[in-house]
């Protein structure tokens, strides 16, 4: 099937066949490695990436799914050519370990950011419950996501 | 000694040891990381494995005709072929053998039975649905309780000789003064403890590209291994390849925690795929291969019996374990301990009398056994005891804490050798109990949880409150006493600082998301005075870093960190010498500061490391004997294992009418020695209580009883998520080691090895019942407190 897909703001189009899945059209047509494959059922979240602004499991989205709709992976974040402040966040609370989960975790966070840009840790756990860790024990992405939410603030403020 | 605040570096690092964020993370964080699924090569074709539904069968005959005649299929690999390279079975790192592809039997249900290998991922899953396998089905043994009766299925009738399903008996200790002891003890109180078999699931799967280069005859294969020299000599070894022609390349690894250390058949499928076409092949596996056929951790099966005074001195401790090690015998531990270290079951504190026997035994069920950041079967052992002093404080109705005060080694006992031949180098256990207590509040929580049970309702959450201690021993070696398959467990470190004062740190160690690009930086600057971000270090690839055998069992910071210590500080002798020829004066007249040398009482006469690293490279005359350059290169074979250890404290409430276990809070206070970068130990810390979490409360690989795997999906084997973890609260003591020479002790595994035994104490609390077997699900803790323990690792009763 001939899809178009609009991927971090540039169109992009592919042959596929129907079965095949986003996260394969992302990494492997597209050489977008950011995105990653963990589990296949959609319980681990490595795959997130968005869907006209949703946080999806790509690994349980086909790529014809996504055909003439927008997709964000973790390669946009920096699109500015500055980290997002939930990247810097990341960075300086130590919210990640092996990296393996972290593009996954970064479009979650950054979703709910936008939606509630202050969120307390009770929401930011709820938040991101649909992805896994297997390194951090939760705690820093926590605070690199109230890491995020203050300094963006601070940075309207100023 | 105490974590001294460093002086920073102009970029803002500490040089030396203090908090600094990571460098991994500026690639990680935009998605640049680079996984062995990143790796793409020209022409490079895909690999996926064809697997048994059976836990035990005989196979008649394999049919790949339909799916060699697929259009984009290049190879089909089975069993019969790998004979004839004679690939078809390979040795573990215990002795035994397993079976790359099946050519006889397949003795559990994942096992490897044929390869394809086709253009893309696609094509190839394509392809193993049209491979025509007729198995013969034949009986399982599937509760390790019965695989050594008389009537079980022989699995291993590939043995020459073999007629029963033992792998070996093993004991260590002393039994005969057990005997004694527990005869005359006014207490013994025995128990059946099940440490369920669990999976160390990174987020990262197992894969490899392999790609054999004909011209050349030189092997590249990039893998998730945490050891990437010993996989290089095992692929010397399994496939006959020249050991100079092969290269293995670990690179960025998504989490290891154990799963990544032995030699998978996928691997060896990828290289013959690689042999056979011609072009690298690609073998990633899916998450129900990893966790249905890649190692496992624990299934140990223990009966634990502590005798005591009835004021609650302890006088031994005796234990008899059954393990189940699956079809093939494929644990990773040194050679002289085939139950790892689990002889440390000791614990934290002193008695006279200990005794253990272990019998392994075969089962239809995955291969492995030493994983999960288990530190060799220390987990095991720490849950034992931690269980058996809980379940002796529950019939003494002695307060868990006071028992444990009255028991643990004192300070002035180190260092201390254990009934069972441990030598723990240094410790002091009283002050981190107390510290625990003293965050936790504990009196405050007894008495709080007084209150709550002199007015039980309904719907008033039962409270439990549960404690750990545990000892660790990590860093193996030395290598007299340790080895894998022969290879020593001592590791190789070079340091070479550049005429301008920038330095290359080589290691043969391999992280897996433990940062070592950022700590084994600040050790060497810790040492040397350079800035950290002065200090790359270059690791996972055997072409490019001296032998060593790897990261797993904490060993990273031990034998690593030491070797880099130990190069930087020649490092450090060799600038004092050079400055010594440059200032005109005896080495012995320079003192060190601040990553300089100048003349004694003169510090205006001095030099830094950057301006000695230009002088040695450069034209001046050096003492008779000194050569040039600025370089150091080390094998560090450590004298003893370290011995971490923590006071765990958790507080959970249980749900009365639905048994769900909610962990209010968990405190942990680690002694690892100095933390080099309290930040990353923190993280490790974090990280090994989460898995305490999923193993005590939902993780278990349950089997049927025609041996089908329950556990093959993220669907049925749950992990922790955030909604299950608390905000963790830590604390800190500070041991150095005093035979490290930064007395660091290592710390990746030492929350996983302490925090189960605290969960499942304060579950037990919360119930005040002595024994229910992990994990406590809210299906296990309801019919716990009907008084109907099941067996969780079963799906029969």
């Amino acid at each position: 099937m001939q899809i178009t897909v609009t991927v971090n703001g540039e169109e992009t189009t592919g042959d596929v066949e129907p079965r095949l899945l986003l996260v394969h059209y992302l990494r492997v047509n597209l050489g977008l490695r950011g995105t990653h494959w963990g589990c296949d059922t959609s319980n681990c979240g490595a795959c997130t990436v968005w869907l006209d602004g949703v946080p999806v499991k790509s690994c349980t989205t086909l790529a014809v799914q996504a055909d003439g709709h927008q997709v964000r992976t973790v390669e946009d974040l920096d699109a500015g050519g500055a980290l997002d402040p939930v990247q810097e966040g990341f960075i300086q609370e130590h919210g990640l370990q092996c990296g393996f989960c972290t593009p996954g975790m970064l479009m979650t966070a950054r979703a709910l950011l936008d939606a509630n840009p202050d969120p307390d840790a009770a929401t930011i756990r709820e938040a991101i419950s649909g992805n896994l860790c297997r390194c951090t024990g939760y705690e820093n992405i926590v605070r690199a996501v109230r890491w995020a939410a203050e300094h963006a603030a601070a940075e309207v403020t100023a | 000694m105490t974590t001294v605040e460093a002086p920073l570096s102009t970029a803002g690092n500490p040089i030396g040891f203090g908090r600094m964020i990571r460098k991994e993370d500026a690639r990680f964080v935009r998605g640049q990381g680079n996984y062995v699924d990143d790796i793409n090569l020209p022409g490079m074709l895909h690999g996926a494995v064809l697997r048994s539904p059976y836990a035990h069968a005989r196979i008649v005959s394999i049919d790949t005709t339909a799916a060699a005649a697929q259009p984009k299929v290049r190879a089909v690999i089975t069993g019969k072929i790998l004979e004839t390279l004679n690939l078809a079975w390979m040795p573990t790192l215990s002795g035994d053998v397993q079976s790359v592809l099946a050519t006889d039997k397949v003795r559990f249900q994942g096992q490897e039975v044929a390869f394809v290998v086709a253009e893309d991922l696609y094509a190839a899953r394509d392809a193993l649905e049209l491979i025509d396998v007729e198995y013969e089905p034949l009986p399982p043994v599937v509760d390790a309780r019965k695989a050594l009766a008389a009537d079980a299925p022989l699995i291993r009738d590939d043995l020459e000789g073999r007629t029963d399903n033992k792998i070996y008996d093993w004991e260590a200790g002393d039994a005969e003064l057990c005997d004694e002891v527990f005869a005359r003890a006014e207490v013994v109180v025995a128990e059946d403890i099940v440490y369920p078999r669990v999976h160390p699931a990174p987020m990262e799967t197992c894969g490899s590209v392999a790609h054999m280069d004909k011209v050349t005859g030189k092997l590249t294969i990039w893998t998730t291994t945490q050891a990437p020299h010993a996989h290089r000599t095992l692929y010397a070894i399994v496939a006959g390849l020249p050991e100079h022609k092969i290269q293995v390349i670990s690179p960025d690894i998504g989490g290891g925690f154990g799963n990544k250390v032995g030699i998978y058949p996928g691997y060896v499928c990828s290289i013959v795929g690689s042999i056979v076409t011609g072009a690298a092949v690609k073998w990633v596996e899916d998450r129900s291969e990893n966790l249905m056929s890649t190692s496992f951790a624990r299934d140990y099966h223990m009966h634990g019996e502590i005798a005591a005074t009835r004021e609650g001195k302890i006088l031994g401790l005796r234990v008899n374990v059954l393990a189940d090690h699956g079809a093939f015998n494929g644990v990773a531990q040194p050679t002289k301990f085939p139950a790892g270290f689990f002889h440390i079951f000791t614990g934290s504190y002193d008695y006279p009398a200990a005794h253990c026997k272990v019998t392994a035994v075969y089962s239809n069920k995955a291969p492995g056994g030493v994983a999960y950041a288990c530190s060799f079967r220390i987990t095991e052992a720490a849950y034992l005891v931690e269980r058996m002093v809980d379940c002796l404080a529950f019939e003494l109705h002695i307060d868990p804490a006071e028992l444990r005060m009255k028991n643990l080694l004192r300070p002035e006992q180190f260092p201390y050798t254990t009934p069972t031949g441990w030598e723990y180098d240094s410790g002091d256990y009283p002050r981190a109990l107390r510290e625990s207590m003293r965050i936790a509040g504990y009196e405050e929580l007894r008495r709080e949880q007084a209150e709550r049970r002199a007015n039980p309702s309904d719907t008033t959450p039962l409270m439990g409150i549960g404690l750990s201690f545990f000892t660790e021993g990590v860093g193996a070696g030395p290598r007299k006493h340790m080895d894998i398959l022969g290879l020593g467990m001592a590791d190789g470190c070079e340091l070479r600082v550049h005429p301008t004062g920038k330095a290359q740190l080589r290691l043969s160690v391999q992280t897996q998301g433990q940062g070592h690009e950022t700590t084994f930086a600040q050790i060497v600057s810790h040492v040397t005075g350079i800035p950290p971000e002065d200090i790359e270090v270059i690791h996972g690839d055997t072409d490019n870093t001296p032998f060593g055998l790897g990261t797993y069992g904490s060993r990273s910071t031990p034998v690593s960190g030491a070797a880099a210590a130990v190069a930087a500080q020649r490092v450090k002798e060799k600038a004092r010498i050079v400055a010594g020829a440059a200032l005109e004066c005896s080495p012995d007249d320079l003192e060190w500061e601040h990553g300089r040398w100048h003349v004694k009482g003169d510090p205006e006469q001095g030099k830094t490391m950057q301006e000695l690293a230009m002088t040695a490279h450069g034209a001046l005359e050096l003492p008779e004997g000194v050569e040039g350059h600025l370089d150091a290169s080390v094998v560090y074979n450590p004298p003893n294992l370290t011995y971490p250890f923590g006071a765990y404290i958790c507080v959970v409430d249980v749900d009365p009418q639905t048994g769900v276990v909610t962990v209010r809070r968990f405190i942990a206070v680690d002694d690892c020695g100095p933390r080099i970068n309290p930040m990353i130990v923190e993280g490790q810390v974090h990280g090994g209580l989460a898995d305490g979490v999923g193993m005590a409360l939902m993780e278990v690989m349950a089997f049927d009883e025609d041996g089908n795997h329950l556990g093959g999906s993220f669907m049925d084997y749950l992990l922790p998520t955030s909604m299950e973890c608390p905000s963790w609260e830590l604390g800190e003591t500070v041991t150095p080691s005093p035979h490290h020479p930064i007395g660091a002790k290592g710390v990746g595994e030492s929350a996983t090895v302490g925090s189960p035994a605290a969960i499942v104490n304060a579950v037990l609390d919360a119930l005040q019942i002595r024994q229910a077997d992990m994990p406590l699900t809210p299906a296990s803790v309801w019919r716990a407190m009907q008084g109907r323990p099941i067996r969780p690792d079963l799906a029969v009763e």
